[in-house]
């Protein structure tokens, strides 16, 4: 099938953006979107023109390093599914399709459709760890955690820190992001100590680091693309209302 | 005080805020629908109301608090989250985002304009169109002055549509609340969304229905 891109290219941080035409022909079905922004590079490699500069990496869904808005939506709007993971099948002959980066003030665009994400990472610093005496190697199941705990803090520790929901957020918000950190430690024995500390200190790097407030609005939860609920989000807003008494 | 502060304490200052203004549309409700019982109903409640001003003033105090620091930390935080986001998207396609939820700075702001309008209008006595005297008891009458203001059409329409605008803030700031004190879960999250909606129609109809009844003549003089 062919069709029709319009891809953001900028060629540094400072540097003014706009959305170029491309025409992708002979797309597969079967090729992975990468795949077909792969095949696209080819040509403008041959052509002598700089290929567009996206990030990815295990290609696997696993990883959470595509970042591309497609018509609108972080990771083209399949459920559960990453860029790399979304196939041609999916768009019809003749589509055409727009090709953003993330946009959110805490994620700056180094080049066409990569943005610097690490801001996710000063969150993570703030608090997204647990600190204990390692020692040797401890026995398995040494610390018992129910399977209701278990199961709970594995959900929220799907989140692969890709970023779609502060993309999707209309308030450029991490909370998801957060909440999933905060909500997966909370809820295991070892992450206790640290809770309340850990709340504070993640959320107030969340507002460091420029992102916005939650509002409710629920665009994360269903642009993210490993499922994560926004019921971590009420788990993170119990814990803070928690830690505000000690 | 890290609550005035940081990000999620303003929000649960806004939840608890916004919170006792429901509360309080729900008492002004119940106040209002005396009018359903004739001049005696209301004048009477009127005037019940009025024999104990320190206790009106506490709570007029109390409500003028917290409507302060809604809208304070309601603009603050809305600017805040416009900056957060460039919104420079070519195209954006929202996959659960409403109306209601992306217009509520705007239609609490003209909330909060119809408040300062209706306390103008009815407890200030500061419109035209406002009767004011005593009934038959010597009470103040407030059914007459409440008949002859919403026999204005205009007047009714302008009621109905600031209902309208409350009707939608509450419709995401009902469950909203909920989830910003943390009283959610993956169950509740779809059940306190479409009941937030309901709650929210039913406030506005009731709310609705007074200038309505008396549109339709169903309430006179």
């Amino acid at each position: 099938m062919n069709l029709t891109l319009h891809v953001w290219r900028q060629s540094g941080p400072k540097a003014p953006g706009k959305l170029e035409q491309y025409e992708a022909k002979n797309v597969s079905p079967d090729q992975s979107f990468l795949e077909m922004l792969d095949e696209v590079n080819e040509h403008l490699i041959k052509e002598g023109k700089d290929p567009i500069a996206f990030d990815h990496d295990c290609r696997e869904g696993i990883c959470g390093m595509c970042s591309q808005v497609i018509n609108g939506v972080p990771h083209g709007g399949q459920e559960r599914t990453t860029v790399c993971q979304l196939h041609m099948r999916r768009f019809n002959d003749g589509d055409t399709i727009y090709i953003e980066p993330w946009r959110a003030l805490a994620f700056p665009i180094q080049k066409d459709l990569i943005v610097d994400r690490n801001a996710l990472e000063k969150i993570m610093q703030a608090g997204g760890y647990t600190s204990c005496h390692t020692g040797g190697v401890a026995d398995g199941n040494a610390i018992l955690v129910p399977k209701q705990d278990a199961d709970y803090a594995m959900d929220a520790a799907e989140c692969i820190g890709c970023g779609a929901c502060v993309a999707a957020c209309p308030n450029g918000s991490a909370m998801l992001y957060t909440s999933a950190k905060v909500a997966q430690l909370a809820a295991l024995p070892q992450g206790q100590a640290e809770a309340a500390e850990r709340v504070c200190a993640m959320t107030e790097a969340m507002q460091e680091a420029g992102f916005g407030n939650c509002s409710n609005h629920y665009e994360c939860m269903a642009a993210c693309p490993k499922g994560i609920n926004v019921k971590f989000i009420a788990k993170l807003n119990r814990e803070y209302q928690k830690a505000l008494f000690k | 005080m890290r609550i005035l502060s940081s990000s999620v304490g303003r929000k649960i200052l806004m939840s608890i805020t916004g919170q006792l203004l429901i509360i309080f549309i729900l008492i002004h409700l119940i106040g209002n629908s005396t009018i359903f019982f004739g001049p005696n109903g209301i004048n009477a409640y009127a005037e019940h109301l009025h024999s104990l001003p320190p206790l009106v003033w506490a709570f007029r105090l109390f409500m003028l608090a917290a409507i302060a620091v809604h809208i304070c930390y309601g603009v603050t935080l809305t600017l805040e989250n416009k900056a957060a986001n460039p919104g420079a998207y070519a195209v954006k396609r929202n996959l659960k985002a409403s109306f209601a939820s992306e217009n509520m700075i705007w239609t609490g702001l003209l909330v909060a304009g119809f408040i300062i309008y209706h306390l103008i209008q009815f407890t200030i006595h500061g419109t035209p169109d406002v009767v004011v005297g005593l009934d038959s008891a010597n009470r103040p009458d407030v059914f007459r002055m409440v008949v002859t203001s919403f026999g204005n059409g205009l007047i009714a329409l302008a009621y109905m549509f600031a209902m309208l605008m409350l009707f939608l803030h509450l419709s995401h700031g009902i469950p909203s609340f909920l989830q910003t004190m943390g009283w959610n879960n993956e169950k509740t999250i779809p059940a306190f969304g479409t009941g937030g909606k309901v709650i929210s129609a039913i406030l506005m109809l009731a709310y609705i229905s007074i200038p309505a009844v008396i549109l339709a003549g169903l309430l006179k003089l």
